[in-house]
This record gives C-alpha cells, structure tokens and sequence, in this order.
C-alpha cells in the first residue's frame, strides 16, 4: 500500500497507484456477463489525463468545483481523477435522484462542471431547474451515440486534449468533495470533505482491512456513495488492486461475477444481505434430510472452529459448495450505509462468510467502527477504527447516550450552513445523533436515533422535511412529517417509519376521500420515502415567530400519545 | 405485434406468478413495490424475468423509478 500518511491530497495518492503499479488491473467492466474493458493502472492513467487536459483547456482550476452523476462504471472513476489531478472539487450525486433534485443540488454545489451519462443527461437536459443553475458551464456526457441531440453538452470521448496536463497540487486541508448526506426537499446538506478526511479514512480502514495488487472488489453499492467512494475506489487504488463493474445489476449477473471475476470483496446494503440469506436458507430448506443433517453437522464444526476468529481456509473446505457460490476466494462482505440485524450477520459467519459490520456516516467520513473479527461480534457495530475518538455523551443509568467521534476524518461542515454546522460539529466533536453504548470489551451497540430521520435498510437516509413537499396544499389546517421512533424512541434500529401527522380544520373530518388524496401523494414518492401510518392531532402545532413548526416541541407533545394507538394505517 | 393493453396483461401475469399472488388483485396502475410487498432487489428479479419473458433488453436507467406496472409496460413496449 502507498504511505498515505506522507502524501497530502486524493490526486497525489492515485497519481502515486498510477505509478506504482502500470501492468496491474485497476478496472473491468462487464454488462450482462459480457466483459467490456479491463483496464491496467497505465491504461487508466492514458484515458483520465487527455480529460485532464481537456479541462483544463476550459479553464478548470483549483478549487473549481465538477460533478459526476453516472452509474458505476469505469468512466465515473477516470473522471473523478481527472478532476482531482486538476485540483478540483468533486461533486458525486446520486444518479438515482430525479432530474430537478439533480438540478437543485447542482446550483447548491456551485459545480461549474456535470460529468454525467447519456441516458441520464437526456431528462435532466429537459428537467426543470436547468436555467437557475446557471454555475454549470460546461456539460460533458458519456456513451451519447452517433446523431444524439446533445443539448448544449460535449462529448466525454471527444475531451482528449493534447500534451501532458499540469498536475495541480493540493494541501491536506483543501476540500476535495461535497457530499450530499440526503436528498432534496429540506436544507441540503453537502458534506464538505477534505483530502486529510479520505486519507486518513483510507488508512483506518485498510488497517483492518487490507487490499493488495490481484484482489478485486465488486462494486455494487452507487459510487457517489461514501462506501463504495472508499472502499471500491480509494481504498482499491491505493493498494494496487482491482474494481469490477456491472453495468447491469440483476441478481442472475451479480452471482456470476463472483466466480468469473474470483471476487475478494463487496459492500452491501442490509436489505441486499438479507435477501441472500433468504435465498441461501431456502436452498437448505430444500436439501434432502440426509444432506441436509450432514450440511448441520458441518455448519456446527465451522461454528466451534471460528469462535475466535475467521479461518478461511478451513471454512471453505467444511463448507465448500457455500462458498463455491461467492466464487470460492471471497475474504468478507462489507455491510454498511445501516443498520443490520444481529441474526443475518451471524448467518453468514456462521457459514465462514465474515460480514465487516460497522458504523458510519457521511460527515465523519464513512465508518467510524468496524467488526474487528477477533472474535466476531454480532450484536455491536464493532471497535472504533485506529485514529477514531469515539465516547458517549451524557450516558444515562444504563450507559447509553449519543455517540460523538472526534477524528482527522470528520468533515469541514455543512457547504453554506454554518448555523447547522454548528450544531452537528460542537467543540471538535461530531454530534452524529445516534444513541448507543460500549460494552465491556469495547463494542459500540446502537440503540436508535436522537435525531428526527430514518435509514432504510436500502442505506437510504430519509428526512421527513424531503417528505413534506408530497403533501403541500393538503386540505387540512397543518401537517408534519415525523420519524415515529423519534417521537416515540423505540432503542431499535430497524424497520424505521415515518408518519405524517395531520391537524385537521376546527369540525373537519377525517374522511375516507382525504385518506385517498393522502394515500395518491404517497404512491407518487419514491417507495423508500413513503409514510407508512398517519397520526390525527387535535391541537394547534407549535410555532416560531416566523411560522414555521417548532418540531421538537410538537414531537415532545406527540411523544405522550401512545403509540399503537395513535398510528391510523394509511 | 402486442398492444399496449396485452403487453400490461402479460406483466401482470408474470408478476402475479412469480410473487405467488391471484392474477386478479393486481391492476396496471398498481405500484408493485407495495402491492407485492417487494424490496428493490425483488424488482430486478421481476425484471430480468419480463427481459427473458419479452426477449428484451431493458437497461437500468430506463426502470430507474418506476415503481407502477402501467409505466413499466410502457418501457417495454418501446422496445418490442
């Protein structure tokens, strides 16, 4: 691995990989079990500096600010050092957004410049919100074909500037991304990262978890998100080994890829390791009684052999055909972006299939613990990683109160929001609104959330103020959308919900028609963002000066409903 | 060459099939998230079976947020 601790920016590690290891793969590139492009560190250096170049020739600078929005892909990561190698600021979004959400934090961002995909420029293109970015100066789009209207953007593969470009030095302070922590609809909030936060990360993290020249991480999890930007990107490069790429996520291609790519690692959201266990448990279920006694007996000798620590090799031979379906050669499943159920985790070990569990988030710059496997832990998020200070602030009688960490790996701030940024960075500590406890061997246990969000267990974090928009001009005198484990704190970090609470108008009724208009405005949000109960409150909701909701207030006063009772079904 | 309303019908029986649910309690304009009680992961099973089903290709950025059958009928119609 680079010696990161001596280098001080994110263009001055890859530029090191670049170097170091010219005949290794960085990346492939697959689509439908077809491989398209498998790319050494030369070759990928050759393709990202005639893009440098090109930038620069429009005058791209320090400091200036682009944006990647495009799916995983080899092109999303070639773009991304391009804009580091010119010292700029990178923008990742997420492509799942809709086209105006895009358009809403690219004006918040102050990108001057959208890396972006054919098929996604196509409706943002068209999207409301285009002309009041007007910061967005230049547009450049992958894969557009021969006659595409291109609508004002250039072509990504055209922007093969000529000569070496001028490798643009940056300082271990300087920001090098702004990353948004949620969607659209409340206050955005761009994260902004410095190179010190990623490299730091990347040494914590590579400490437990290390890659090296022929190990090859799937990339499955969006690369604008922290975890697969750290460890399918960073964490990869910086240690010479490899990222594979699926064009096409379908399940039948992702179990494929394991074995025709020998794959060492891959990050998953819960709900997705759920599935697989899901999946894998069925086919025990369907195993003739004789086999599947004799599968048990092994499950329960891998059990007794790895109460310690993991040991592959002895695991992949008890339970060969288990593993044989990840490809024989894989080293663990990195879970994150939320939390996981204690009894998924210990399927999977239980299988000498080591799940590296933590927890993290976005402006503490990913993950702040992991599962150090010695020995496997299923009912913690794990030990603090090396560098990270982590205690727990105003602990009542049982040892549980918020988690704070304090870290070379926290963020600068929220991007124009010092007033929010004070509140979540108090006196050098990240106030990270999650309630939770050390145990006596130093396990961080979560209990729920102090702060009124969810994150579902796709890894998406929802604020219900995103939510509210969806009901704006409802019929009736006031309304608010709550996390109900906020209102009501339920010491449970899944199957979070949200509610919408309505005050109705003095002698209104709760009708069967108002619950449809409801019900319709819920259908239209995306599936992850939806309420799932509605709360009818029969008191004026309290509010500022401004009019605006004092929602800590209101929550206090919902908090004494009783729960069962007060959540109607929508 | 299948119309609008016979490429619909089609979904709505594969889906129904492969969720294990009567072909009769889903409609086109039902979301299918909610109505089959399905993750994100389930969808793309759904949709790799109509790909197989259709003889079609549908890329991803064409089903990215859909979420009812009557929309997912008409990104595949398109490309039949």
């Amino acid at each position: 691995m680079l010696d990161l601790k001596k280098l001080s920016s994110i263009g001055e590690a890859l530029r090191g990989a670049l170097e170091t290891w010219p005949r290794e793969v960085c990346l492939i590139e697959s689509d439908r079990g077809e491989e398209k492009q498998l790319l050494t560190y030369r070759d990928f250096k050759e393709r990202a500096l005639p893009l440098a170049k090109t930038m620069q020739e429009f005058s791209f600078s320090a400091g200036d600010r682009a944006s990647i929005i495009m799916t995983n892909q080899s092109k999303w990561l070639i773009s991304a050092y391009a804009i580091f190698y010119t010292g700029g600021t990178l923008v990742p979004l997420d492509f799942k957004l809709q086209p105006h959400q895009q358009w809403e934090l690219l004006k918040h961002s102050g990108a001057s410049v959208l890396i972006t995909e054919y098929p996604i420029w196509r409706q943002l293109s068209s999207a409301p919100g285009r002309a009041e970015a007007t910061n967005v100066k230049t547009v450049l789009v992958t894969e557009a074909p021969p006659n595409a209207d291109l609508a004002g953007a250039r072509r990504w593969e055209e922007a093969k500037g000529k000569g070496e470009p001028v490798f643009v030095r940056r300082e271990r302070q300087d920001l090098a991304c702004v990353v948004y922590s949620s969607g659209t609809g409340g206050t955005p909030k761009g994260c902004m990262m410095t190179h010190e936060n990623y490299l730091e990360q990347c040494v914590a993290l590579t400490a437990w978890y290390p890659f090296w020249p022929g190990v090859r991480y799937l990339s499955i999890l969006p690369t604008n998100h922290a975890i697969d930007f750290m460890v399918g990107f960073l964490g990869p490069f910086t240690c010479g080994a490899a990222v594979v790429h699926l064009r096409t996520l379908r399940p039948e291609y992702v179990r494929e890829a394991f074995a025709k790519y020998q794959i060492n690692y891959v990050s998953l959201v819960p709900v997705v390791l759920k599935n697989l266990q899901k999946g894998l448990q069925a086919r025990f279920d369907d195993l003739p009684a004789s086999k599947r006694k004799a599968f048990e007996v092994l499950r329960k000798i891998n059990i007794a052999l790895t109460k310690s620590s993991p040991r592959l090799p002895i695991s992949r031979r008890l339970l060969g055909q288990v593993h044989d379906a990840f490809g024989g050669k894989l080293e663990a499943i990195i879970v994150g972006g939320a939390f996981t159920e204690p009894q998924t985790l210990q399927f999977f070990y239980d299988l000498g299939i080591p799940v590296a569990n933590g927890y993290g988030l976005t402006e503490a710059g990913t993950a702040v613990t992991v599962n150090d496997l010695k020995p496997f832990r299923a009912d913690t998020v794990g030990k603090p990683l090396p560098g990270m200070e982590v205690r727990i602030a105003n602990p009542d009688e049982k040892g549980i109160g918020q988690v704070v960490v304090r870290s070379k790996t926290v963020m600068v701030g929220y991007l124009n929001e010092p007033e929010m940024t004070a509140e979540a960075i108090v006196d050098g500590w990240l106030m990270t609104g999650d309630m939770g406890r050390f145990d006596s061997t130093g396990h961080l246990q979560l209990f729920g959330r102090k702060k009124n969000m969810i994150v579902t267990e796709e890894g998406k974090n929802v604020y219900p103020e995103e939510v509210e928009q969806a009901f704006e001009g409802l019929e009736v005198k006031e309304f608010c959308v709550f996390a109900a484990n906020f209102l009501w704190p339920s010491r449970s970090m899944v199957e979070e919900k949200l509610v919408l609470v309505v005050h109705l108008e003095p002698g209104q009724a709760f009708t069967g028609q108002l619950r449809s208009e409801i019900a319709a405005r819920n259908n239209r949000l995306l599936h992850y963002k939806r309420i799932h109960g509605i709360v009818l409150y029969q008191e004026d909701f309290p509010l500022t000066a401004s009019l605006k909701i004092i929602r800590n207030a209101l929550a206090e006063r919902l908090g004494k409903l009783d729960r069962e009772q007060a959540i109607l079904p929508i | 060459m299948r119309t609008l309303e016979q490429t619909t019908q089609e979904i709505l029986h594969l889906a129904a099939k492969q969720f294990k649910v009567a072909d009769e309690s889903l409609k086109a304009s039902d979301d299918f998230y909610k109505k089959l009680g399905i993750d994100s992961l389930q969808a793309l099973d759904l949709l790799s079976r109509l790909e197989n089903h259709f003889h079609i290709e549908l890329p991803d950025y064409e089903v990215q947020g859909v979420s009812d059958f009557k929309t997912l009928a008409e990104r595949i119609q398109a490309r039949l």
